[in-house]
């Protein structure tokens, strides 16, 4: 009875990723005994003091895993320097996520469905939009998706990463199901999103079980001793089982990242899902899915002898190429602000990708600094994009008897997504139209944004490691991109609101659109094609005010581009740190 | 029986399930292809077990079988959200989304 030995097991290591699940645990009990009014409260103070309780953590481990790595239960979690560089990353994009998450603006709405379950234009679900129910719901599944991530890049076993994997992905899916409006739109996302994301984790599964079968086990340092001496696995003898498997492995890996083959659900889920939770998307799914796939690249293909590796590669050159061209190119032709973005998500998947070619210290080091980057810049962005409203005209000319019931402000409707809506926004938010256009300009790596230290750092670990067509590539897509980030830019500051070219307007449409605008004062401007739109005949365009969280996470992102960008080094240094081998 | 035998018929079912996720419109029947996969990879798993002598892949097997059945929660839901709001579960008419 008294033989029982508790394993030795370092609590402190594991104590980010604990901290962020045993909060999502709570946040479930609290949606059963809170009340009702108190909950949104509870459930967001608790979700903040988590990822901040969990960043702490990561502090107070760096030093210490700086010495050596550390190791829990025989490496299913396995802290190295990049591991907890990569938790770090996501810990600050996930904290500024949920800011952009908890935002009501000043309408009083959030993002999110009053109850994610009702029908599409039911009475039912109209009911729950009067009672102002809401859906908190959503923390816990923040936490738990969190928790996923940051256990994803912080393993040495296979299976454990399958695990994280799916605990990172399942709320996803239920999250991008949950926009309060463009519901069926929403839905259709998580559809999509879940269906391909289903398949991608069943190749990586499969992927698995074949290193298994090579190896006989699925620890990537033992996959790594038995390719060093096949004699001691009875399928040693087929190497062939591995590469197919680390082949498998690096797909649902590059499903995850948005990499060129399997990039197809980006652009649909990116545009469906609520704006918030794209954010939160793009930079920490990212970040993760980054973080491990250079813990198993690096692992496994050092592993490897010569010409196998140099087949990896080569399949890793054309995913990198692929990637930005089709990132960069379709990119380019994209009339819908989320859908460009998601592109623009695509493409640096691509210019991620040309930083790992080399595997070896300088990519992982380029690679943490651009995740941490493009997270900021990518959160920002997206936050900027929840912001930019649409809004019904009062009609008082149209003689519709709406008059008395509509006030003056109209309705303030979803989110302006398309780019023509976006024309002189400069004029009505300077500050947000600003903002905005440093994310983009440090998403195409102009000069003194994080973006280009980023770039500078991926280009320069491929040229060292003598990929540097790939690099030349790279630095053309960049170019190329630069483009469609300027031509935003543009949109939004030179270009006048689309309200002043009343002759491309359908002509019922023109003439009380006038009068609108004129009603409205120069603080809105009418939009020419919202005849087309279903809902309401007319629209404008207006930029709700920020209660508080997501101007705040927009002006650190901001702050933190322009810092990453003009002062780079204390970063540069952690980054340096945090790389060293073994991923 | 040979090894070999099991291994391929893990990897005829595998490529059964991933044919029918690529191929079927209905999105119950896509599901069972995600779910067929998932199940060729379990056997994968326990016959790498037995040819190992050990216990691993067979724990592995477990851990799949969990994943799966997360899995089925959260995608069955999702789908009958939108069959509810569409009355068609069938993958071709969930196009909204391409502009």
């Amino acid at each position: 009875m008294n033989d029982f030995v508790a394993p030795p097991i370092d609590w402190a290591a594991v104590s980010p990723v604990l901290i962020v699940l045993a909060a999502g645990v709570l946040g479930v009990l609290l949606e059963a005994f809170v009340p009702e009014k108190a909950r949104r409260t509870t459930q967001l103070t608790l979700t903040l003091a988590a990822l901040a309780g969990s960043l702490v953590a990561v502090g107070l481990l760096w030093d210490r895993v700086q010495e050596n790595a550390l190791s829990v239960v025989g490496g299913s979690y396995l802290l190295t320097p990049f591991g907890l560089g990569v938790q770090a990353v996501i810990g600050v994009c996930a904290l500024l996520g949920v800011l952009v998450v908890a935002e009501r603006t000043t309408t009083g709405q959030d993002a999110f469905a009053p109850a994610a379950a009702a029908v599409p234009g039911t009475a039912y679900e109209d009911e729950t939009r009067r009672a102002g129910l809401q859906q908190t719901e959503i923390y816990p599944l923040l936490l738990f998706s969190t928790g996923g991530m940051l256990l994803f890049p912080a393993t040495d076993d296979l299976i454990v990463m399958f695990v994280a994997l799916e605990v990172l992905s399942l709320p996803l899916y239920v999250l991008c199901a949950t926009a309060r409006r463009r519901r069926l739109l929403s839905q259709e996302a998580a559809f999509k999103y879940f269906v391909l994301g289903a398949f991608a984790s069943a190749l990586f599964v499969f992927g698995i079980a074949l290193v298994y079968g090579f190896a006989g086990t699925v620890r990537l340092q033992g996959v790594v001793q038995v390719l060093a001496d096949p004699s001691v696995s009875p399928l040693g003898s087929m190497p062939a089982l591995v590469v197919v498997g680390l082949l498998l492995v690096l797909s649902g890996l590059l499903f995850k990242i948005g990499a060129a083959p399997l990039h197809a659900w980006t652009p649909d889920v990116y545009q469906g899902a609520p704006t918030p939770i794209t954010g939160f998307m793009a930079a920490c799914t990212k970040a993760a899915a980054m973080g491990a796939l250079v813990r198993v690249l690096f692992t496994l293909a050092n592993g490897l002898d010569p010409a196998t590796r140099h087949d990896v590669e080569v399949a890793l050159w054309a995913v990198a190429i692929l990637t930005m061209l089709i990132g960069t190119v379709v990119g380019a032709v994209q009339t819908d602000v989320k859908r460009l973005l998601a592109y623009s998500a695509i493409a640096h998947a691509g210019f991620l990708l040309v930083g790992v070619v080399g595997m070896d210290e300088a990519g992982s080091r380029a690679v943490l600094f651009y995740l941490l980057a493009y997270g900021l810049a990518s959160v920002g962005a997206f936050a900027v994009v929840t912001l930019v409203r649409e809004r019904t005209v009062s009609g008082d000319d149209t003689g519709d008897g709406a008059t008395g019931t509509v006030p003056d402000d109209g309705v303030v409707l979803g989110e302006a997504t398309r780019l023509a809506q976006w024309a002189g926004l400069g004029r009505k938010a300077p500050w947000l139209t600003a903002a905005f256009s440093l994310f983009l300009l440090s998403m195409a790596g102009i000069p003194l944004t994080a973006g280009f230290v980023a770039k500078f750092g991926v280009f320069s670990a491929a040229v060292e490691a003598g990929a540097w067509p790939l690099a030349l590539l790279g630095v053309l897509a960049s170019a190329v991109s630069v483009f469609f980030y300027v031509r935003v830019i543009v949109l939004m500051v030179l270009t006048p609101p689309p309200g002043g070219e009343q002759g491309t307007a359908p002509a019922g449409v023109a003439s009380s659109g006038t009068t609108a605008r004129d009603q409205q004062g120069g603080g809105t401007a009418t939009v020419t094609g919202a005849a087309t739109r279903t809902l309401v005949s007319r629209t404008v365009v207006t930029v709700v005010g920020s209660r508080g969280p997501a101007a705040f996470a927009i002006a650190v992102c901001a702050v933190g581009v322009l810092l990453l960008g003009i002062l780079p080094a204390g970063a540069l240094d952690l980054v340096g740190q945090a790389a060293q081998f073994r991923p | 029986m040979e090894i070999t035998h099991y291994l391929g018929l893990a990897a005829i079912l595998f490529a059964i399930g991933a044919a029918t996720v690529l191929l079927r419109r209905n999105a119950i029947v896509v599901f069972m292809g995600v779910e067929l996969m998932l199940n060729a990879t379990n056997l994968a798993f326990v016959t790498f077990a037995r040819i190992h002598g050990d216990v691993t892949g067979q724990v592995l097997a477990f851990f799949v079988m969990v994943v799966a059945a997360a899995e089925v929660v959260v995608g069955l839901a999702i789908i009958i959200t939108i069959f509810r709001s569409r009355r068609s579960a069938s993958v071709d008419d969930v196009n909204l989304l391409h502009s």
